[in-house]
């Protein structure tokens, strides 16, 4: 018990975000109207994902380093949490997109930029599953793993800054955070960051644990 | 300058392989003469095409033939004969003479396409210097940003699926901004250098993180 005490903090702000999140004071927006409230579960899960796949991108570059089977399967979950964190922002942004744009989906720049980002990660999947080696797997998919993601950067975040984009925060629309992020959208906003990317790294963790388990008992049956 | 040597000596046999094997380079000819062939045939009966089109048809026909190129360049290399190179040059000399082998292979490559695509499907750019400016950073950027994924695919089992997969969305970023660029010149109306920056530093990018990746890569 003496470390779950992070996975405590995790229910708690998940339980903040969420009843504060639905219940809480938010700014009455013409358009917007009660959709801002989707900043406190899709923006979250950008800032997530980012985190999250940042570390897969560390886990690949150790592995590379120094190689252990350890870090070759922290990556490869790492990079799956991250993958259905991207998935739940593009469900959740186009939800959103659904009531304030009246479409589920644009051909905007940030809109492409993160489908682009989850098929290079989906590409990474079906590089790993191509590979029947275990070693070759885990050093080619590791160098893979880093390529793609210095090949998404620019993507999310720096080409959707050059052009005019309809999604908030780019080509003269305005960010969430110039107007009309007031302080007690802030209250709820920050915990959300933490909560989100605190559930990412928990599923990650048991999902890591599960694999290694199967490993071990894969090799007492060998054995 | 032992690394450009190195770079300098691969480069020259890729050229001479590349020239004695003529069957793969008149094949990627002919797979550039066909795709624009078949474009004619198919569009031109409806007249003249609109500009819009014209220019992700041409990037299209550049996409594939870049791929195919590029995904020869660790294919044909057999594993004795990587062996044979793992013992005589650096790796970093390895990747960079293929990049620079690609990039000057793709620069022919587009070249031709775009003079044949322009004499059949009629021309409508009208800042010609410019749009050619763009193709030749174009077959640098697709070169950079395939060569390495081509060493990755070469190493796995049905590598001929996995270029595709793994290259388009590498390859896209650097399309969006091509084909903005070309549209820009097309019209002949705004100058503005800013995407081809962007495709600058993209290909440097790319090239940089090739060259650290590679030779772990090729180990294996």
């Amino acid at each position: 018990m003496k470390n779950a005490w992070w996975k405590v903090l995790t229910v708690v702000l998940l339980l903040y975000t969420v009843v504060m999140g639905l219940l809480g004071h938010a700014p009455r927006l013409a358009i917007l109207n009660e959709t801002i409230r989707n900043l406190y579960f899709h923006v979250p899960m950008w800032f997530g994902m980012t985190i999250i796949l940042f570390a897969s991108v560390v886990y690949s570059v150790r592995y590379l380093r120094k190689p252990s089977d350890r870090l070759d399967v922290l990556a490869h979950h790492t990079a799956v949490t991250g993958i259905l964190m991207a998935v739940l922002g593009l469900a959740t942004g186009s939800i959103w997109a659904r009531y304030t744009w009246g479409t589920w989906w644009t051909a905007d720049p940030r809109l492409n930029g993160a489908a682009v980002a989850v098929m290079i990660y989906g590409a990474y999947l079906v590089l790993r599953s191509s590979i029947t080696d275990e070693q070759q797997r885990a050093r080619i998919s590791a160098v893979y793993n880093i390529f793609a993601f210095c090949a998404a950067i620019p993507l999310l975040f720096i080409l959707p800054r050059l052009t005019d984009s309809l999604h908030p925060g780019a080509g003269g629309n305005p960010g969430f955070s110039k107007y009309d992020l007031d302080n007690n959208m802030r209250l709820v906003f920050y915990p959300a960051i933490i909560a989100w990317t605190l559930l990412g790294v928990w599923i990650t963790n048991v999902s890591v644990r599960l694999a290694f388990v199967k490993h071990k008992l894969y090799e007492k049956q060998l054995a | 300058m032992q690394l450009l040597s190195e770079i300098w000596y691969l480069m020259q046999k890729d050229f001479r392989l590349e020239w004695r094997q003529r069957a793969a380079l008149n094949g990627m000819l002919l797979y550039v003469g066909s795709t624009v062939y078949v474009c004619y045939l198919s569009f031109v009966r409806g007249g003249q095409l609109p500009a819009p089109a014209w220019n992700a048809l041409l990037w299209v026909i550049l996409l594939f033939a870049a791929i195919n190129a590029v995904g020869k360049s660790f294919l044909q290399e057999s594993r004795g004969r990587l062996l044979y190179y793992y013992t005589l040059v650096r790796p970093e000399a390895m990747i960079l003479a293929k990049i620079a082998y690609n990039v000057l292979l793709l620069l022919g490559l587009s070249l031709l396409a775009f003079g044949a695509y322009a004499v059949v499907l009629g021309n409508p750019v009208q800042d010609v210097p410019r749009f050619v400016l763009v193709v030749a950073l174009g077959a640098v950027g697709f070169a950079t940003a395939l060569t390495l994924i081509s060493g990755i695919a070469a190493k796995a089992a049905n590598s001929n699926t996995l270029m595709p997969i793994l290259g388009f969305p590498v390859v896209i970023p650097i399309l969006l901004q091509l084909i903005k660029a070309a549209k820009n010149a097309l019209d002949g109306l705004d100058a503005s250098p800013q995407p081809l920056y962007m495709l600058g530093g993209l290909s440097l990018l790319v090239v940089a993180v090739s060259y650290l990746l590679y030779p772990f890569l090729w180990r294996t």
